[in-house]
């Protein structure tokens, strides 16, 4: 019984020390972000609380001089038209995958099944000379387009719900005279609304956190997303911590909201994504 | 006349050809239902082709020229690339760095199972613990990035950390290769660890509780059902996270470049590649680079696949 009480505290010591460790370097950065230059410069350390909890003149240079708006309101025209793009993109394939018996079908699906395996990171050269010669390069569509295009991810978590739509829904629609767009539209993608959650939400966080894409195809600054944005704080800022960390916790809090909000969503969607 | 011969012959014909299938559709309706998945899969098959199948065949073509990604020039150059990639020794190097995330991830994968483990047992506050733990999987890059180089920098969080508890240093943890790339795989831990964790936790949430039950009834401890009742039920997600890990290791981009920017021995083997072909017009020679990164993931894939053949994926 006594072996069964340590254990017990031991389990629970370990789990207090991942939370620490966890929180205590984003804590830290929540302070300083709410520090002025002054204390900053006296030297009391990262962990000493900032003299007023309520200066956020940090936060508003990040807008103002760190054009945080702009990189905010670019994030969000991409997250639109590509998370809109990837739900039309994926549900569409995934009916066409399912629902069809067609010549060369086998080949579409391993098309797909393959194109999952490679790793983005690696093609970018190439990938870099398609964006270009299409005359994307530097604009938003650029990163728009590669989120559309290469989202495998999405398409399997379709594949895997329409499954479990019974196909006698569209045999009774078809009855009716309703031809496959029809079905398509009334039908599956109504009924596909779990999974177009997820596919919203999991696309949605990791288009918000990307860095690569944009960082390689939109060096302008008028076309910073949050992460490139926020990125360019090293030069102006470089030893402005306040200002870096104000920025960095602007980043973070958006993320924080929706997963309070979304949590049991963002459990499932990333296992399944992950998974697929 | 004519017209009646013509309506007739075509009526003739179309029985002929209806005669051994008589319940086919009109011609021209089977047409469109021949090509109706095909319109819906116009669209992903263009951008699935272009924007992932066209960029490998043209780095393969690139690999072995000597292209400078600008100039409408571009030498055949055989396998030039690639003996240069093999046989230039700063070149390869970039590789061993992959042995830390390589080191790193083993400690993640031990320590997910743990927390894992723990946390499908009743424990108080699980929700709010399995929260932390996850949630910097969900957090920005280049945020992580700044957090930790503030944490790690000269009086930064650790010192001050360290300072509370009494051990005073003046250690630059960024300053050397070694303590370098210890400090960025460990920051590499603390962004994924929460990804791991929650895989784990859902496939020991899956396995039946009175599976546990049972085994209690025969006498068996805490680490006798981890043993024999949660470890065979993880295995294909173990197996799987093993793969994410190796193919991850060998392709670390973001918490390197943003940090140090691959200075002091950090640069990794995408790191160099991406400043081979955007800084040093290096296309050809990058190109053989991603396509031997490319080859090692695909062989780390197929050899998991053979290993462990994971009756999960029933895709087709």
């Amino acid at each position: 019984m006594t072996r069964r009480a340590v254990t017990r505290v031991l389990v629970y010591l370990s789990l207090i020390a991942a939370t620490a460790v966890v929180l205590l370097p984003l804590a830290a950065v929540f302070l300083t972000s709410l520090k002025s230059e002054r204390e900053m410069a006296d030297g009391s350390g990262a962990l000493a609380l900032p003299g007023d909890p309520f200066n956020f003149g940090n936060y508003v240079t990040t807008f103002q001089d760190g054009r945080m708006l702009s990189a905010f309101g670019n994030t969000a025209v991409i997250l639109v038209v590509a998370i809109g793009g990837t739900v039309l993109i994926g549900s569409m394939t995934a009916y066409a995958i399912d629902r069809f018996r067609f010549r060369f079908r086998a080949w579409v699906l391993a098309l797909f099944l393959i194109a999952a395996l490679v790793p983005g990171v690696t093609t970018q050269v190439a990938t870099f000379q398609i964006v270009n010669s299409f005359g994307l390069f530097d604009s938003l569509w650029a990163p728009i387009a590669l989120y559309m295009g290469t989202d495998i991810v999405s398409i399997y978590i379709f594949l895997q719900f329409v499954r479990s739509i019974p196909t006698s829904l569209d045999e009774a629609a078809r009855l009716d005279g309703a031809n496959a767009f029809t079905i398509y539209r009334k039908i599956i993608f109504p009924l596909l609304k779990p999974a177009t959650a997820t596919v919203v939400i999991v696309k949605g966080i990791t288009t918000y956190n990307d860095f690569y894409i944009p960082f390689l195809y939109m060096p302008s600054e008028d076309l910073g997303v949050i992460s490139t944005s926020l990125f360019r704080f090293k030069g102006p800022f470089g030893a402005h911590w306040e200002t870096i960390s104000a920025g960095a916790i602007l980043v973070i809090v958006p993320t924080l909201v929706v997963f309070l909000f979304l949590q049991r969503f963002i459990y499932n969607g990333f296992t399944r994504g992950a998974t697929k | 006349m004519t017209g009646t011969t013509e309506t007739a012959a075509v009526k003739a014909a179309a029985s002929t050809d209806a005669a051994p299938a008589p319940a086919r559709a009109p011609r021209p309706a089977r047409l469109w239902r021949g090509a109706t998945p095909w319109l819906f899969l116009l669209a992903p098959l263009t951008l699935l082709i272009v924007f992932t199948y066209a960029p490998i065949a043209n780095m393969v073509a690139y690999s072995f020229t000597d292209w400078d990604g600008v100039s409408p020039e571009l030498r055949w150059t055989g396998a030039g690339n690639y003996a240069e990639l093999f046989t230039r020794p700063e070149l390869f190097e970039v590789f061993w760095v992959s042995g830390y995330y390589l080191a790193a991830s083993v400690v993640q994968i031990v320590a997910a199972l743990y927390f894992a483990t723990v946390l499908s047992f009743n424990v108080r506050f699980r929700n709010f613990f399995k929260g932390v733990l996850f949630f910097p999987y969900l957090i920005n890059g280049v945020a992580i990035g700044f957090v930790f180089l503030y944490f790690f920098q000269d009086g930064g969080t650790l010192d001050s950390v360290l300072s509370l508890v009494g051990v005073e240093t003046d250690r630059a943890w960024l300053g050397t290769p070694e303590s370098a790339n210890t400090s960025l795989a460990a920051v590499s831990v603390w962004r994924y660890l929460g990804l791991n964790f929650v895989l784990f936790l859902g496939a020991i949430q899956s396995i039946p509780g009175e599976l546990y039950e049972a085994a209690e009834l025969d006498g068996a401890n805490r680490w006798d059902q981890f043993r024999h009742i949660i470890a065979p039920g993880i295995k294909p997600v173990l197996s799987l996270t093993v793969i994410l890990s190796v193919s991850g290791s060998l392709s670390v981009f973001e918490i390197p470049y943003i940090m140090t920017g691959g200075a002091t021995g950090t640069e990794t083997f995408v790191i160099q590649t991406v400043k081979l072909a955007f800084q040093f017009n290096k296309t050809g020679l990058a190109s053989a680079a991603a396509v031997v990164l490319l080859l090692i993931v695909l062989a780390v894939t197929w050899v998991q696949r053979r290993l462990a053949p994971d009756d999960k994926v029933d895709l087709v």
